[in-house]
């Protein structure tokens, strides 16, 4: 923290950069703040009059299933592992809620799904946790594992005929006032939450002990394994709901479905200032990462970039990002 | 220092050679139990199916090695205590350059390109390498981030799948070489990984790698130039990526600018190989068979008649299972 009169030293105008550079470091989510109106200013400048309310609701609706996924990868990096099951499970949850709703109805099969999700979750924790398996592993195992078993399903279901329940399209492509996404009214209360977890809850403060010190944690007296299966847990279930909501927007249900949001979720928690070694970060960054790659994205398109240029594009500015970002809040 | 110790183990041979065998059993016992496992699937592959002999061996070799050259690239960074993530988009980015490249050009003018795709992968794998030295933002964001540029670079050299193999290229792969059941394919393998990286390794350049991987601060003190051994590691790295993106060419006869699965089987096939995520420990040994046990897995699944998107799940299974079975093992070794 600042101290008032370093404060003052620094507004006499001695080192205006320092100020920045300070500020920024106590207030890391203030340059991603500034990046993403830098964004948005250059999309209304590249194509004026893009920015309106239309605009607005369609960012926020493929936004917010990439929030969601980021979560699960910025609390589990906290805890220093990565989650890379999200997008197959997310694939899974919303291919399931497609072919059951029409047998079991909607509330059935999103219960059915997000079940699913939680089971998968939990097992990712149980070796994680439990086996000490190393997270990449265990993810990426299990990932492979919910694949080939939503395969085998496919093959099963090909005479069901599979239809987005209502419900999950409203939730994940409609509008309510015109403007407003309704997966806003998920999405404020989840984030309200996980906010909340991370930064004034037992458990939150748990995931970042355990990131921070593994030893020191289990040496005073933290149950690590159980902290894990429970964060792994909730993980999973995250990124079942991101499932739904992804196919409610899209109206359309793979087994590879969520695959392209995998490395954008990380990176999303990345650029949003998550330690990927763990006991640093938050979740507030990650929200703000994922509204920064999804208008990005956007901004590639409009610019009517070809798609290899747009990848090249996309990959550099993570890349700058994060070396921008760590470079102002390293340690001087 | 365990790492220097681990690495030097390999070079000199000291003690009696009965004490030499038991150390050598001792160290490897890993590797020892995976070439068992590897017999045992070879084995059932030909109790099932009696018909099992070097054709079926020659399409597993082939099969395997884009996966097996992934493998060995990305051990090289792990036991560098980094990651790759980039490891699939540099094999297909050298790929499609030299099945561009190769298409309607005469046999000499194709050995050209072949040499110039791998001197491309080790400039691929350097940036890479400096990119993390220079930025100071962690291995696995780079490498995620630079994997978007190079499956970008891979399309805009050629939008879809396209180009030729030059007819030698394809010829060193397929078929076996003297004996009907030594695949080409793994002669290939063994060859490069011989002539690429067991000079590195018996070099200072290969003990500082293990040294970065073990304790950079400890390897820093003893007079490691840190920075430059990682810029070295990553473009071994992209050398054996290049080599990967080589032998795909050479068995699709094409060129695809889609990445394929390979970063994520590569990370498996290694830690199944009894290469530490930590960094500073394991062999190529390893991760070889392990990358040959996976895909046996598959064949003799198939033959079984399971369904192969089961296999996948299989798969997973065991890839869990072996390596909670390592954990263990490490765990019940540390405590006696």
């Amino acid at each position: 923290m600042t101290s008032v009169q370093d404060a003052m030293d620094d507004r006499a105008g001695r080192d205006a950069g320092a100020v920045l550079r300070r500020t920024f470091r106590d207030r890391p989510i203030l340059p991603l703040l500034v990046l993403l109106a830098a964004l948005i200013a250059a999309l209304q400048l590249v194509q004026p009059g893009m920015l309106s309310g239309a605009w607005v609701s369609s960012t926020i609706r493929f936004a917010v299933p990439l929030a969601i996924l980021a979560a699960c990868q910025t609390m589990t990096m906290l805890t220093g592992g990565i989650d890379l099951s999200v997008a197959t499970v997310a694939s899974m949850a919303a291919y399931i809620v497609f072919t059951q709703s029409p047998v079991q109805g909607p509330v059935v099969a999103v219960a059915i799904a997000l079940i699913a999700a939680l089971v998968v979750g939990i097992v990712n924790g149980i070796g994680v946790g439990v086996f000490r398996v190393h997270p990449l592993i265990m993810t990426i195992a299990m990932s492979l594992v919910v694949l080939g078993l939503i395969t085998v399903y496919q093959r099963i279901m090909v005479a069901a005929s599979a239809r987005i329940p209502d419900a999950v399209a409203w939730l994940g492509a409609r509008t309510s006032f015109g403007f407003l996404p309704n997966s806003l009214l998920l999405f404020i209360p989840l984030a309200a939450l996980i906010l909340f977890l991370l930064r004034r809850s037992g458990f939150g403060r748990l995931l970042y002990a355990v990131g921070d010190n593994e030893a020191a944690a289990r040496l005073s007296g933290v149950r690590v394994w159980q902290v894990l299966v429970a964060l792994y847990a909730i993980s999973g279930l995250l990124a079942g709901l991101a499932g739904v909501v992804y196919g409610g927007l899209t109206n359309t249900a793979t087994a590879a479905l969520v695959d392209g949001f995998l490395l954008p979720s990380v990176a999303a928690a990345v650029i949003g200032g998550t330690s990927i070694f763990g006991g640093r970060g938050g979740y507030a960054g990650s929200i703000v990462g994922a509204l920064i790659l999804t208008v990005l994205s956007t901004l590639l398109t409009v610019l009517q970039m070809p798609e290899p240029v747009r990848q090249i594009l996309f990959g550099a500015i993570i890349l700058v990002v994060a070396a921008t970002y760590t470079r102002i809040t390293e340690e001087s | 220092m365990s790492a220097a110790a681990h690495a030097r183990d390999g070079v000199h041979r000291v003690g009696g050679a009965s004490l030499d065998a038991l150390r050598a059993v001792r160290r490897d016992t890993w590797s020892l139990a995976l070439w068992g496992l590897f017999a045992a699937l070879l084995v059932v592959a030909k109790l099932i199916s009696p018909g099992y002999g070097a054709t079926e061996l020659t399409s597993l070799a082939i099969g395997a090695l884009p996966i097996a050259f992934a493998a060995v690239a990305q051990a090289i960074v792990v036991i560098s205590g980094g990651i790759d993530l980039s490891v699939g988009a540099m094999m297909a980015l050298t790929s499609v350059v030299a099945a561009a490249q190769m298409k309607d050009a005469s046999p000499e003018f194709a050995v050209v390109v072949a040499l110039g795709v791998l001197l491309l992968g080790l400039a691929l794998g350097a940036v890479n390498g400096l990119l993390i030295v220079v930025s100071r933002v962690p291995d696995i964001v780079v490498t995620l981030a630079m994997s978007y540029v190079w499956a970008g670079a891979a399309l805009l050299v050629m939008g879809s799948p396209g180009g030729a193999a030059a007819d030698w290229l394809k010829d060193m792969i397929s078929g076996s070489l003297l004996i009907d059941i030594l695949p080409k394919a793994l002669v290939v393998l063994l060859v490069c990984v011989g002539l690429a990286w067991f000079p590195v390794r018996r070099s200072r350049l290969g003990l500082s790698i293990y040294a970065i991987g073990s304790n950079p601060l400890a390897a820093f003190r003893g007079g490691v130039d840190v920075p430059r051994t990682k810029v070295a590691a990553y473009a071994l790295t992209g050398l054996f990526c290049a080599a990967g993106g080589l032998t795909l060419t050479a068995s699709t006869g094409i060129g695809s600018p889609i990445p394929g699965p390979y970063t994520l089987l590569a990370v498996a096939a290694i830690v199944l190989g009894g290469v530490s995520l930590a960094g500073g420990r394991g062999g190529m040994m390893g991760p070889l068979v392990a990358v040959f046990v996976l895909s046996l897995i598959r064949t003799d699944l198939t033959f079984l008649g399971v369904d192969p998107n089961f296999s996948t799940v299989i798969q997973g299974v065991i890839m869990v299972v072996v390596v909670m079975i390592g954990a263990f093992v490490t765990l019940r070794r540390r405590r006696a």
